[in-house]
């Protein structure tokens, strides 16, 4: 139960644009154990899919990722593209943000998932598509016969998703990767799909990284959290003790932009200004020009991220100071 | 998918029947009757002559006669060649004429597709430069041009090739007549099929197949070659319609023995009756094949079948 | 021909885009594309050669030492001669081939100019027409223009060529009035979109005539467009006069254009290379040139493919 199986450091990603590179990620680190759950949050941007895409080895073709992931200690940056398939699909899958698209509208549902399954665990194909149609009922689609011989346009969001779901689970993956999975649903069947993750990764002991902008997808949902700006992690620790003790300015600020019955002053404070860009960031701590605590230190000088006598770590010269202000408000 | 294709057949019968109708207003519009001389030939012989032809019996009679006749396959009478009916000069020029087609077609085609696919997988390296290069002769040297070039270097300077004839079935004198004819399309097909595969291979949902480890062979062949069809098959339609054409002046000028010659001697002798004759025949063929390639469409598309 | 540079895959694209804004947008998103146009390289360079094509063309013959039916009966088939003039050198008749080179150009280019204006006529009427009346008119027009698409429209050229006689002004509105398909679908979207904006319905309002309408509001409306529709339409209109010609059933002598030069140039190329080599680098490069703006117009408005 405690194994480590996913492990990353030093993780960048750059991207070479034509006249110039582009650090789209810098130096990110975590470690995940079988059955938890990490949730990655920043605005778009940030590099939080980017960093994710690139441990699976997806980045765009003037990306390159440098650094160390590691799934179940074999490292997976910088492996070549035929020893990664052995890899993709079986022991790390992921789901992606739009449903609609991310379906091939050429082929069967089932076509898509039987191929998974005999690509990895060399099944006949009435088998894989009795595991197939298995899976499809796992994720609680009611009409799996159905389903499964449809065409992607002949199904809803919420039911394309579930598909997405199911073939990313079809080979009961050590990691799964859901990158804003629920961003691009109605309300009511996101609610539905978060409970069914959190049902899926007991089911299956498997791995969650959740990828998001929305705390509220969060709270019930994560162990730990990691905060992202603009390509770094600034702030990471348990998900309750970020949430009641923010320690970094980003991350109070976020909180205060989502609903929470605990808030107190009844408003939304949106994360005042714009989010970073990339190419030009300021110098010292990127977060200075958005922040309320700033000071000359933080134009001067980048804060390390260091660890906290609570276990989580951030990168914040104030961190005091913020937790004060939490404390009043 | 049998009620798509009906209604395709369907859709197609007016079209045919519009074309037929339309050439037959212009053939009966056009000034002057094909039979107006320098020298006016004497009245009785120009009563049988018209006689012959059904031009005297009134319009809508002479538009029955047509119709009809090119429902059975009759394509009506050649104004110059008196002996023979366009039908007749058809079935000697046809067969030529629809193998040449149909080599250059299925071979630019397949050349084209599997060109343009490679470059998009090798994109910016250079196997898609040198496609680049040979899309653009293809594009912009016309095929007369074209064959004239080839005519006279490989032909005649360097001999490789015979310049033109057609001395019975002989694969080396077809090979810069194919060659003439199915640059072009191959040219266009590629580009295209480069285009859209680019395009395709950026979705979201090849980025799923990735994200599943099939490998790249399986995601070309199972993922991406299909959707990135969809724009190639449409231009299939009307780049058929051009070959055809195309052939027109590629059997004048490589002296072959299809329909082209036949139809340019027609038109430049005036002859209505073979140079409609040959554009309704060749109407018909094209929406035939069109059909065919609704078909295809309809195979690839799934959204299009249920339409 | 279609298809030849893509036009139809090209302007359709542009013209959902164009459909999607409002009009002052459309006009903007016209703009854009030209800015992006002018930093492209092969397409500046390639305007640039073909101005000088254009010019050399009209003004050239001016400052030929021959002229065009001028017969020189101590040079036939002579190769290019620096010191009797003839430049380019003379064909069978001893006729300078450079100054008939330059008729011949000319001839090219301006079929392909009034060609373009005819179908940009026919195509922005039979357009706006269609798409300001809408309903039954509309469906019948669009469809009848679907099915002028699946037909091999450089046989029907043939047909009016052999009908009417073989016309330079023929063949200029012959194949004018059958290239106007693309035009009109275009032109069609536009007015349909623009017809439903408060300005259509306050002249309609205030009583003006339907054509009244489309001519002083929709037809301003539609500048970008067009532009873009002759660039691409030129080397299609280009390549078909030639086509013809080389048949035999384009431009007839004395006159002369491109394809009529390399039709004749053709049969005798081995022992006069000339007369078919020099057509063939003006007409090539004419159409190279084309085929750059064209590529350029295509990036310039639909810059994802980068």
């Amino acid at each position: 139960m405690s194994d480590t199986v996913l492990d990353v450091k030093g993780l960048s990603v750059t991207f070479e644009l034509h006249d110039r590179e582009v650090r789209a990620v810098t130096d990110m680190n975590f470690s995940l154990k079988a059955g938890e759950t990490l949730a990655v949050v920043g605005e778009s941007g940030s590099g939080k899919s980017q960093a994710f895409l690139s441990i699976m080895g997806l980045l765009a073709r003037n990306g390159r990722a440098t650094g160390s992931a590691k799934l179940a200690g074999t490292e997976l940056v910088g492996m070549n593209p035929r020893d990664l398939d052995e890899i993709r699909g079986r022991d790390i899958a992921m789901i992606f943000q739009d449903p609609m698209t991310s379906l091939n509208p050429y082929m069967r549902i089932s076509e898509q998932m039987v191929e998974v399954l005999e690509r990895h665990k060399r099944m006949k194909p009435a088998e894989a598509l009795e595991r197939a149609r298995t899976m499809l009922e796992t994720v609680r689609l009611p009409d799996a016969k159905r389903v499964i011989r449809a065409y992607p346009h002949e199904l809803s969001g919420g039911q394309r998703q579930r598909v997405m779901i199911a073939m990313a689970l079809l080979c009961e993956p050590k990691v799964l990767i859901a990158d804003e999975p629920t961003t691009a649903l109605d309300v009511t069947v996101q609610a539905q799909m978060l409970k069914l993750f959190e049902e899926l990764t007991d089911t299956f002991d498997t791995a969650l990284v959740m990828i998001t902008h929305d705390l509220g997808v969060v709270a019930g949902l994560a162990d730990q959290m990691m905060v992202m700006y603009a390509g770094r992690a600034v702030e990471k620790g348990n998900v309750d003790e970020l949430f009641y003790s923010p320690r970094h300015p980003y991350t109070l600020g976020l909180l205060h932009s989502t609903p929470r019955v605990e808030n107190k002053r009844g408003r939304l404070d949106p994360v005042a200004g714009l989010p970073p860009n990339l190419t030009h960031l300021p110098p010292g701590c990127a977060f200075n020009p958005r922040c309320a605590f700033k000071t000359d230190q933080c134009v001067k000088e980048r804060p390390a991220l260091i660890p906290r006598t609570d276990g989580r770590v951030t990168a914040c010269f104030h961190d005091d100071a913020v937790k004060e202000k939490e404390k009043v408000a | 998918m049998i009620n798509y294709v009906l209604r395709r057949i369907l859709a197609a019968l007016p079209i045919a029947f519009i074309a037929i109708t339309l050439c037959f207003i212009v053939m009966r519009a056009a000034p002057g009757g094909p039979f107006d001389r320098e020298r006016p030939l004497p009245p009785a012989v120009m009563q049988n002559v018209l006689a012959h032809y059904n031009l005297d019996k009134p319009l809508w009679e002479q538009y029955w006669i047509y119709v009809s006749g090119v429902l059975q396959g009759d394509f009506g009478p050649s104004m110059t060649s008196y002996d023979f009916s366009v039908s007749q000069l058809l079935a000697i020029g046809l067969p030529f004429t629809l193998m040449l087609g149909m080599i250059a077609f299925v071979l630019a085609t397949a050349v084209g597709i599997i060109a343009g696919i490679i470059a998009a997988v090798k994109q910016n390296q250079w196997p898609d430069y040198i496609l680049v290069f040979a899309v653009m002769i293809g594009v912009i040297i016309p095929n007369f041009l074209m064959a004239a070039l080839l005519q006279l270097g490989i032909g005649v300077h360097l001999g490789w090739l015979p310049a033109g004839g057609w001395p019975g079935f002989s694969i080396p004198h077809l090979i810069m007549p194919v060659l003439v004819l199915s640059w072009p399309h191959a040219a266009r097909i590629s580009r295209l099929m480069r285009g859209s595969m680019i395009e395709v291979l950026g979705t979201n949902y090849i980025r799923t197949a990735k994200s599943k480890g099939i490998g790249e062979r399986l995601i070309l062949a199972r993922h991406a070659v299909k959707p990135a069809l969809i724009p190639v098959v449409s231009y299939l339609g009307p780049g058929l319609s051009y070959l055809l054409t195309g052939s027109l002046v590629v059997e004048q000028v490589f002296g072959l023995p299809g329909i082209g010659r036949y139809f340019i001697n027609a038109a430049l002798n005036r002859d209505y009756g073979l140079v409609l004759g040959t554009t309704i025949f060749y109407v018909i063929l094209i929406l035939i094949l069109n059909l065919l390639v609704d078909i295809v469409y309809a195979w690839i598309d799934p959204k299009v079948r249920y339409r | 021909m279609p298809g030849l540079t893509g036009k139809d895959a090209t302007l359709s694209a542009y013209a959902d885009k164009l459909e999607q804004l409002d009009a002052p947008k459309g006009r903007s998103l016209t703009q854009d594309a030209l800015r992006r146009l002018s930093k492209n390289k092969a397409a500046m360079v390639s305007i640039f050669v073909l101005a000088a094509i254009i010019l050399i063309a009209f003004v050239g013959p001016y400052f030929v030492p021959w002229g065009v039916g001028e017969v020189d009966w101590t040079s036939i088939r002579k190769p290019p001669d620096f010191e009797k003039g003839h430049f380019l050198g003379t064909d069978q008749n001893g006729r300078d081939l450079l100054a008939r080179l330059l008729q011949g150009t000319q001839m090219s280019l301006t079929v392909a100019a009034v060609a373009t204006i005819v179908s940009v006529f026919i195509g922005v009427v039979y357009g706006a027409v269609a798409g300001y009346f809408g309903g039954r008119v509309d469906a019948v027009m669009m469809r009848f223009v679907d099915i002028m698409y699946a037909l091999p429209y450089i046989l029907f050229v043939i047909i009016l060529v052999v009908i009417f006689g073989r016309s330079p002004i023929l063949l200029f509105i012959g194949i004018g009035a059958l290239e106007w398909l693309t035009m009109a679908r275009i032109v069609r979207g536009q007015t349909l979109s623009l017809k439903e904006r408060e300005f259509i319905e306050a002249a309609r309002a205030g009583g003006a005539k339907p054509f009244t309408i489309i001519m002083r509001h929709i037809v301003p409306n539609l500048t970008g467009p067009v532009v873009i529709y002759a660039t691409l339409t030129i080397p299609e209109i280009i390549l078909t006069e030639s086509f013809l010609s080389y048949i035999g059933l384009g431009v007839q002598e004395p006159l002369t254009s491109l394809g009529t030069l390399i039709s004749n140039g053709g049969p005798v190329a081995e022992v006069m290379p000339w007369l078919l080599i020099f057509p063939a680098i003006v007409l090539v490069t004419m159409l190279l040139c084309l085929t750059y703006i064209g590529d350029g117009l295509r990036d310039a408005l639909d810059p994802k493919d980068r």
